[in-house]
């Protein structure tokens, strides 16, 4: 259904890059093909999986979520629960055995809010990796903590001040620190986005949370998911969700960006919604871009979902219809985010309210019959300073 | 035939090695651009590589990348250089090769952008982001308009990539002589002699060194196996700075006196 010829997604994805980094790509894609069928390796990664990051998580009803919204039995996939709170460990664990494997000692990645930088440098620690992080001069300030985490875990943290000093920006830095230290380096992406082979890299590392949620489903009500909801930043969390329930047609794919402000403001990082296709960061795909090409700032409240592009397969799933992308406000986020708190006792990632808030919506059009899954990609600790400013207090 | 590969050849064949400044355009004004080219022409270089300014310049240095902030705050665009550059495409004596992303021209529209460039006087162009292996959406418009795509060659590409890369250049070929990005550099690899004979092995189409060289001392080391080199953020300081008697000598250490 998703082709893969060259790395593309029907129209999207590629390998826009400088020529100094096609062959480390080859390698990469080369040194992937191997490990994806090597059963050393994946029995490595299940061991970790399993023991380190505390797989599997559990699919838990929400019972009370379900009373409240009254429509659709709603269940939540708990990858909040995996050691370092969000769904960003199993990919950053899985490319830093890869890396081990291809004789690689040194890691890059970038972080906008921090969570895929403290799980990269999670991974890093454990495997005893070196590793740098870019991080926007921007996000630095705001996701203090996690800069302070990352420092702990041994990992250099730098501060990128150009561009718009965010996490497109922080991309490009790793880029380049990548180009410059080819040799012994591997560039820990930390979204399915990217050049090829990334976005099938990520996927692939993901996709133990569709994996895992199409078994427990079964297991537990003998019968698929009607509909499936996650949000989207670069699209890791979403697609590892979706990618299992591709071919079964009976199961309705939500993607969830980020409307910001508002899409009619401008100030949102809908990228399917309100961009139109280009090129950034080695891919083709929808891009928030102003009509001489350049990149926009993208916004939203939540640091994880605040990029200008989409992953280049959801371009491709919206593309033939098969998943259906819609956004959520930051208004209506942290209405999403409150409601689950108050009715389950759990609080979410801002990321993973935006998924919450529009799966509340959903539930409430279908009959008691049918069943939702939301991936909840990660726990909120690491946005109570945002929340309480959000709502008036004076926490930060 | 390309126009931008017979100016380097006209070069070479003098016994000159083929110098190509690198600008940023839009950088202190776009109304810097006419007298900036025009005198660069008159200094004796075999074409001039206009950069345009982006967003997300990824395979850009600190220098280049600042310029390219300082253009884009100013409001340069691929539309306003292409218009620019057209307002005095007849006083120019030397070819133009551009330097963009790839995105920008997939805004503007790659076939528009093809007419349009030729007008304006640009016979090569060098779109950092996109590998030979993606060039298929711009070639054909480039080739109806007698535009040269000209490749990058790295370091890190293997001998069959760079067999296949070099005999795909047009124009020249751009021998990328760091692992990196651009921006000045104090030394280089020792076996880029040898790199250098191989790429020129596979053709007869000249091959430049770029990426780094910053020094009259680079250009004079680079001519001696190959045909010319870019020198780019040293340029764009210099211009900065208008200091134009560093331009001169880089220039003057490309001429036939110098390389000897
Ligand atoms: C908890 C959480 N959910 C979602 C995302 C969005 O990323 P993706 O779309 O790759 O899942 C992030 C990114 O930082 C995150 O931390």
């Amino acid at each position: 259904m998703t082709s893969e010829v060259k790395g593309r997604f029907g129209r999207f994805g590629g390998q826009f890059v400088p020529e100094t980094l096609m062959t480390a790509l080859q390698e990469l894609d080369e040194a992937y093909d191997k490990v994806k069928n090597d059963e050393t390796f994946q029995e490595e990664l299940r061991y970790y999986l399993k023991n380190y990051v505390g797989r599997e998580t559990p699919l838990y009803f929400a019972e009370r979520l379900t009373k409240e919204c009254d429509g659709a039995k709603i269940y939540l996939k708990r990858e909040d629960l995996n050691h370092t709170g969000a769904h960003k460990i199993n990919n950053a664990l899985g490319q830093a055995l890869l890396a081990k494997r291809m004789g690689k000692k040194k890691i890059v990645a970038e972080t906008g809010a921090g969570q895929h930088g403290v799980a990269t440098a999670t991974a890093c620690a454990l495997l005893n990796l070196e590793c740098i992080v870019y991080m926007g001069a921007e996000d630095v300030k705001r996701q203090a903590l996690n800069v302070f985490r990352m420092e702990l875990l041994g990992t250099k943290v730098v501060a990128v001040d150009k561009g718009s000093a965010t996490l497109k920006d922080a991309v490009n830095e790793a880029l380049r620190h990548w180009v410059t230290n080819i040799e012994d380096t591997h560039y820990i992406l930390g979204s399915a986005m990217g050049p090829h082979p990334f976005p099938t890299i990520v996927r692939d590392f993901q996709r133990v949370i569709g994996d895992e949620t199409r078994a427990q489903i079964l297991e537990i009500e003998n019968h698929l998911p009607d509909a499936v909801v996650a949000c989207i930043g670069g699209g890791s969390n979403s697609i590892g969700m979706f990618y299992p329930f591709v071919e079964d047609k009976e199961v309705a794919l939500y993607g969830v960006e980020a409307a910001g402000k508002g899409i009619e403001t401008g100030k949102h990082a809908a990228a399917i919604y309100g961009g139109q296709t280009g090129v950034l960061h080695g891919a083709f795909m929808y891009l928030l871009q102003d009509e001489n090409g350049f990149v926009q700032e993208a916004h939203s409240i939540s640091a994880g979902l605040d990029y200008p592009g989409v992953g280049p397969e959801h371009c491709h799933l919206h593309e033939i219809g098969r998943a259906t992308y819609g956004n959520v406000t930051d208004e209506e986020a942290l209405e999403g985010l409150k409601l689950l708190c108050r009715t389950e006792g759990i609080l979410p990632a801002l990321e993973s309210a935006h998924a919450v808030y529009f799966a509340a919506n959903l539930a409430k059009t279908m009959s008691p019959n049918d069943i939702l899954v939301i991936c909840l990609s990660g726990r909120g600790d690491k946005d109570v300073h945002t929340i309480s400013e959000a709502l008036g207090g004076n926490l930060g | 035939m390309s126009q931008l590969k017979d100016a380097i050849l006209s070069v070479t064949a003098r016994g000159d090695k083929a110098f190509i400044p690198y600008i940023m355009a839009g950088d202190g004004g776009l109304e810097k651009l006419k007298p900036t080219i025009l005198k660069l022409q008159q200094l004796g270089v075999a074409a001039i590589e206009v950069g345009i300014p982006f967003t997300d310049p990824v395979a850009d240095g600190p220098t280049i990348e600042r310029a390219g902030e300082r253009a884009l705050a100013n409001g340069t665009t691929l539309r306003k250089v292409v218009e620019t550059l057209t307002s005095f495409a007849d006083e120019l004596t030397v070819p133009l090769v551009a330097m963009t992303y790839l995105n920008p021209i997939l805004a503007y529209g790659v076939e528009q952008f093809a007419a349009d460039a030729k007008g304006a006087g640009i016979r090569g162009l060098i779109i950092p982001d996109m590998p030979l292996e993606e060039s298929e959406t711009v070639q054909p418009a480039l080739s109806d308009a007698g535009i040269s795509l000209v490749q990058l060659v790295s370091l890190t590409s293997t001998p069959e990539r760079m067999e296949r890369l070099t005999k795909a250049s047009e124009g020249f070929i751009y021998a990328v002589t760091v692992n990196g990005i651009t921006g000045a550099r104090s030394s280089f690899a020792n076996e880029l002699e040898e790199h250098f004979k191989r790429i020129q092995s596979y053709t007869d189409t000249p091959v430049l060194a770029g990426f780094g060289i910053s020094t009259p001392h680079h250009v004079t080391d680079f001519s001696s196996f190959c045909s010319g080199v870019v020198v780019g953020s040293k340029i764009v300081d210099s211009l900065v700075n208008e200091d134009w008697a560093a331009i001169e000598e880089l220039v003057s250490a490309s001429k036939v006196a110098a390389v000897k």
